[in-house]
Parts: C-alpha cells; structure tokens; sequence
C-alpha cells in the first residue's frame, strides 16, 4: 500500500507508515466509494469557530447584546426616572454604576442606551448594505453610463465631510432617532456600494455569466439572483464592520449633541455629560463605564468581521 | 437564384441551373455568414477615460458556416478566436460588419438587433465554456442554474423543467439525481458534460464550442469529444469548435479556419489542411503537433516571439516577424486572402508567396 502513495520519501525506501498515511488512506477509500463529499459550507464554520479572537469577539457580542434586550430583566431602575435626593452618587449596590446628574441610574441607562445605539448602529449599517448593494451589483453588471452615475454619485458623497453633511441634516430634519439612521445611511452606502461594485466587475466575467447572457436572461435577474450570492462573503464582513463605525459615529454625534436627542439614552447621550471638565475628573463613573462597554462592544464587532474576513476569503484554504 | 423545384423535366434548363450554380462557391444556404467582422475594443487612459487606441482582436473575418458541419476555428492564445466566438453569439459588441443568420426561413443580421429582438435567435444559438471551474455557479445546484433559462424560453412548470433538465442530463451520459447536487462535487469531465448540457436546453442548431476539451485530461478530452459527435450526429447540430490545439481538430472539423492577429490566414477542408497546408503560419503550427509516426518527422519550425500586440497590429502581413519567408513585400502590403484550387477543392489563403507560386 505504501509503495501507491505519492511523495518523494515512497520512491526510495519504505518509510514506516505514519497516522497522515491511514488518513489518507481513509479518505481515498471514502473517495473510491464514491461517499466522500468536500465540506465546504463545513470549512466556513470551521475556520471561524478555530479563531479564537473571533469566537471571544462573539461571545462578548452576544452578552452585549443580550443584556440591553433583557434590560428590564436586569434592573428595576428606570432610566429616564429623575430621583433629586440620589444625585451624582458613585456605584453602590442599589446603583451599581452610581447615579448621573439628575439621579438617574447610570447601569439602567447603559443598559436601555445600549437598545438604542444597538439598533441605530445594525439599522444603518443593513440599509447602508441593502442600498449599496442593490445599488452595486446593478449598475457594475449593465456597465456604461449607468455605472459611471453612480460611481459620480458615491463619489460626491464620500467627499463631503460627514459632519457637515449632519450638521445640514439635522438642520433640515430635526434630531431624530430615524433621521439619524437616515443620515448613517445616506453617508455609508458608499464604502459597501464599492466593493459591492468591484466584486461584480470581477463575476461578471465568469463562464457562467456569460452562458446565462447567452440565454438572453434579464440582467436584473442574472445580477440579484445569480451573481450576488456569490458576492454575500465580502458584503457580510463590511456590513459587521461599518455596524461598529456607525456605533461610535452615534457615540461621537451624540456627544456633540448632534445625534439622539438627549432625552433618549444612547451610548453617545450618557457620554455627553463628560463634557463637563468637573464630571470628568470628579465622577468617573458616569462615563468610564459606559466607554469601556462601547470600546468592548465595538472590538468585539471588529473581531467578528476580522474572523468572517478570514473565513470567507477563498485564499486561506485550510 | 432560381429555387431548384422549379424545373426537373426541361433538360435545358436543369443544365443552365447546374452551372449557375457552380459557379456559387457554397451550393447550400450557409446557416451563419459572416462579412467583414470587427470587434475592436477602446483602449483608454487617464483620469478622463481618453481613448488611447484600439484593441483589433477581430478585424475583418468573412466566414460562412455551413448547416451540419464542425467548422474548427484555429489560432494561439490572443489571435482573436475566443472574441469572434462570443462576438457570433452577440456576448461582445460587434464594431463593424454583419452576422447574418439563415434558418426556418428567416434571415437577419445578429448584430443589428437589440437585445429584445435578439431573444428569439438566442436560442438557436449557444456556447460551451472552456473552462469547466468557472462556467457552473458555485452557488447553485444544476437545477437551479438550467431552471431560468428554461422557464424563460416557455417550460413553465416546475416538474416539466425537472424532466427536461433530468432528460438532458442523461443525453449527456450523466445521471439525472445529478441535478441535485452543486458544482463542486464534479470531477472536470463532468462538469464539462454538464456545460454541455446547458447549452442543449434551448435545443439550439449551432454550438460554439470555444476550447470546449481543452481544460480536460487527454483521456477525458476523448470521451467529450465522442459525446460531442453523438450529440451532434442526434440532434443535426452544427458546431464552431475552437481551439489552439490542432491535434485535437484532425478528428472532428470538416473544415478549419486559420487565425491570426484578427485575421483568417488559411481557410480550407480539413484533410486539405493537414495534407497541403499552404500558409507559413500554418506549417508552423502543424509541425509542433507531436508525431507518433518516427518516419514521417519532420523539422519542427520554430515560432519566434511573441503574438504581436493587437493595439498596433504589423504593418503588412501581420505573420511576417515571425515569418521565415518574409520579404519586402512582405512588409509593405497586406496579402488579401486569395482563393486556390487543389484538387478541385477550394483553399484559402492570405500571403504573398503563395500567390506568387501560384502566378509562376
Ligand atoms: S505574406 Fe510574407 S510574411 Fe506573410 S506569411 Fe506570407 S511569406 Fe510570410
């Protein structure tokens, strides 16, 4: 059996048979037989649960995560309940990251912050993908002067500097939970638009595009149903990454008092307060926690999209 | 010309018809004709798109393709033959010229219709890919890439598309739970036998086959290529087959076209080819294919150089760095391609020194 196996080390000598032999062995009967079958959706899973950084990335996500959905679970304080005799209290064990201002439970704020930051965050970055992509994946397949619209378009908006671009917005729109989604949107579809638009450039040049042109197919149809599965890896990874942009864009905004109206708990609106140089150096916790459960919830989306990067690019088989 | 059921009894007229109609050089009606083909593609630069120069990949082809035969279009790598291929199938634009298509008595010019009109004749026409890991949508089981296009051309519902994919794959000698199962749990052959497949699902009258075994194992390549002749002998189809391996058209074209640069250099039966290859280019060719034969071995000519750029093509005859025959002339004017007769046999050719033997 050894003598039929390849490799340099069979030709001059019988070398002890190792474990790699039987393996391979194994999966040749298998492949004879006719039962062998490549796992490559299997690969996909596989790569991502061995990468350790990622699996913490998610791990810590998902208790995030899970945390502001369950906040009323969690606490029994109100966030927005105004209590004067309890003000600017440091972390006890009935207020465990203390009190704000205005008496407010800072824990129960970051918790119910997180469901707002959370959902403006996901909620821009999936219509920044749904735009960018449908979008995209169009105008790079028919080409031409369509493709050079949009790409003139893009362009535009990316050279704008955002902050102007919200400062017109609120301007004109009011602050709102919504508008800012809408702001997000307007000025993130561009990054995944691009790439949407550079991974169709290099499909549409694929065999079997071509034999569906050759049916005579409609291109809509040969674009969003044929092609773009194939460009879902990539797609994925940017819309995790600009999720965490746009949460500390919301933080940065909010901050400035550009983003949620303040009376809404946001991530960025508990932060605000730190403005104030008194706050800053006497309580350090109406912002140092919530800033360590932003940096936490924004690295670990970046290890997510590191991990799923890694899994999805077809150059790092094995 | 007369049709040729409008006399049969009067022998003076049958006599005038048969020799009006030698003088035809095709007696049949070509299922394919092609006049004066150019694809050329903008070459452009800068920030403001200028254009530059111009791609000539195809450049001035006339070709007729016969209704029943395998018509191999021949060349290196850059010559042009994958473009004029996806060009009779309007997947590239066609710059100039005509591609006129006859068949169920209609007649038009593929290049002049809009995509809307051209749905018809989209199916008559098909194409086999040479590479068989990118012609299958990994995303997609077999059935769920053949569906659309036959919902498209009227097999409406699900089960009927399932039996046609189910009988196609089996005309292809491959079993019908094949439908099932996605790109990558098929060998090369196979996949090769399933583009096959494809392309047989608008039950077309032409199949261009562009470099269709050339991917495969030379074991495999056989067995494509016998299915290739079964299909073809079955269902009357008539083949465009490309390649660059002239080892591969011996067996299989009736007759062959020549390409170089964008340009026919030698067009002719095949047989005629490999017996009396006139062109300089097709001689060289024709002696790096490997002979088994040790008696018939004969000197290899060695090609020198590169295919030159199609941006800035030869001044005249575009063989002619690399010619061993080349002259003065050579240089100069560009040689048409002529016709010749051997044995009563029509030979094309494009080059100077064979129009001067011919003259002598
Ligand atoms: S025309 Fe001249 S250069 Fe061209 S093939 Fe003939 S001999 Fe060679």
């Amino acid at each position: 059996m050894t003598a039929t196996l390849p490799g340099p080390g069979t030709r001059t000598t019988a070398r002890p048979r190792t474990r790699h032999d039987r393996q391979f062995d194994r999966i040749r009967a298998r492949e004879e037989a006719g039962t062998f079958k490549a796992p490559v959706q299997g690969r996909f899973f596989s790569k991502f649960r061995s990468n350790k950084l990622a699996m913490i990335g998610l791990v810590v996500f998902s208790v995030i995560v899970l945390a502001s959905i369950c906040a009323p679970l969690l606490t029994t304080h109100d966030p927005q309940q105004i209590n004067l005799r309890a003000m600017l209290q440091p972390p006890s064990a009935d207020h465990w990251f203390g009190t704000d201002r205005t008496g407010r439970d800072v824990f129960a704020r970051v918790l119910y912050g997180g469901q707002v930051s959370i959902l403006v965050g996901l909620g821009s970055a999936l219509m920044a993908t749904i735009i960018g992509v449908l979008i995209g994946i169009y105008t790079a397949y028919v080409g031409g002067w369509v493709d050079a619209l949009a790409m003139r378009i893009s362009e535009i908006l990316m050279a704008f500097p955002q902050i102007i671009l919200v400062l017109m917005l609120v301007a004109i729109l009011g602050q709102s939970l919504s508008n800012l989604v809408l702001i997000f949107t307007l000025t993130g579809w561009g990054g995944i638009y691009r790439m949407a638009r550079a991974r169709m450039l290099s499909l549409r040049e694929e065999d079997y595009v071509q034999a569906l042109r050759a049916f005579g197919l409609a291109p809509a149809l040969i674009a969003y149903k044929h092609i773009l599965p194939n460009a879902l890896g990539p797609i994925m990874v940017n819309t995790t990454l600009s999720t965490a942009a746009f949460i500390l864009q919301e933080a940065g905004l909010s901050f400035l008092g550009l983003g949620v109206p303040l009376s809404t708990p946001t991530w960025g609106n508990i932060l605000n307060v730190a403005q104030d140089l008194r706050v800053l150096e006497n309580n350090w916790w109406l912002w140092l926690p919530v800033g360590i459960v932003i940096s936490l919830f924004v690295l670990s989306v970046n290890l997510i999209g590191d991990g799923l990067r890694d899994a999805t690019d077809p150059s790092q088989q094995g | 010309m007369p049709q040729n059921d409008l006399v049969d009894d009067q022998e003076g007229r049958v006599t005038a018809l048969a020799a009006a109609r030698q003088a035809v050089p095709a007696p049949e009606e070509p299922i394919l004709e092609l006049k004066d083909v150019k694809i050329h593609f903008a070459v452009t630069a800068g920030v403001f798109k200028r254009v530059v120069g111009h791609v000539r990949a195809v450049d001035g082809i006339d070709l007729q393709v016969r209704r029943g035969e395998v018509l191999g279009l021949v060349g290196e790598s850059g010559c042009g033959k994958t473009t004029l291929g996806k060009g009779i199938l309007q997947l590239v634009n066609i710059t100039n010229g005509s591609v006129t298509y006859r068949g169920n008595g209609e007649t038009v010019d593929l290049a002049e219709l809009d995509s809307k009109a051209l749905t018809p004749f989209r199916k008559r026409l098909q194409i086999v890919f040479q590479d068989p890991y990118s012609s299958l949508n990994p995303a997609f089981t077999i059935f769920g890439s053949l569906e659309d296009p036959l919902k498209k051309y009227g097999v409406t519902t699900r089960a009927e598309r399932r039996r046609v994919i189910g009988d196609l794959l089996e005309a292809v000698n491959m079993s019908r739970d094949a439908m099932d199962r996605y790109p990558h749990e098929f060998s090369g052959g196979q996949r090769q036998r399933i583009g096959i497949a494809r392309a047989l699902c608008v039950e077309p009258e032409l199949i261009v086959c562009d470099e269709a075994v050339s991917a495969l194992d030379v074991s495999i390549q056989a067995q494509v290529l016998q299915l290739l002749m079964e299909l073809k002998r079955d269902k009357n189809l008539t083949y465009i087959f490309i390649t660059h391996d002239l080892s591969v058209t011996e067996y299989l074209c009736d007759r062959i076209a020549v390409m170089y640069l964008g340009k026919i250099v030698e067009l002719c039966d095949a047989e005629d080819l490999y017996a009396n290859a006139l062109h300089p280019y097709t001689e060289a060719l024709l002696s790096a294919i490997p002979v088994a034969d040790l008696d018939k071995q004969t000197e290899r000519i060695v090609l020198e150089g590169d295919v030159p750029s199609p941006v800035d093509p030869p001044s005249g005859c575009r063989f002619h760095p690399r010619c061993r025959h080349a002259r003065d002339i050579c240089r100069q004017a560009e040689p048409p391609l002529k016709r010749y007769e051997i044995d009563g046999r029509d030979h094309y050719a494009a080059c100077h020194l064979i129009e001067r033997e011919a003259a002598d």
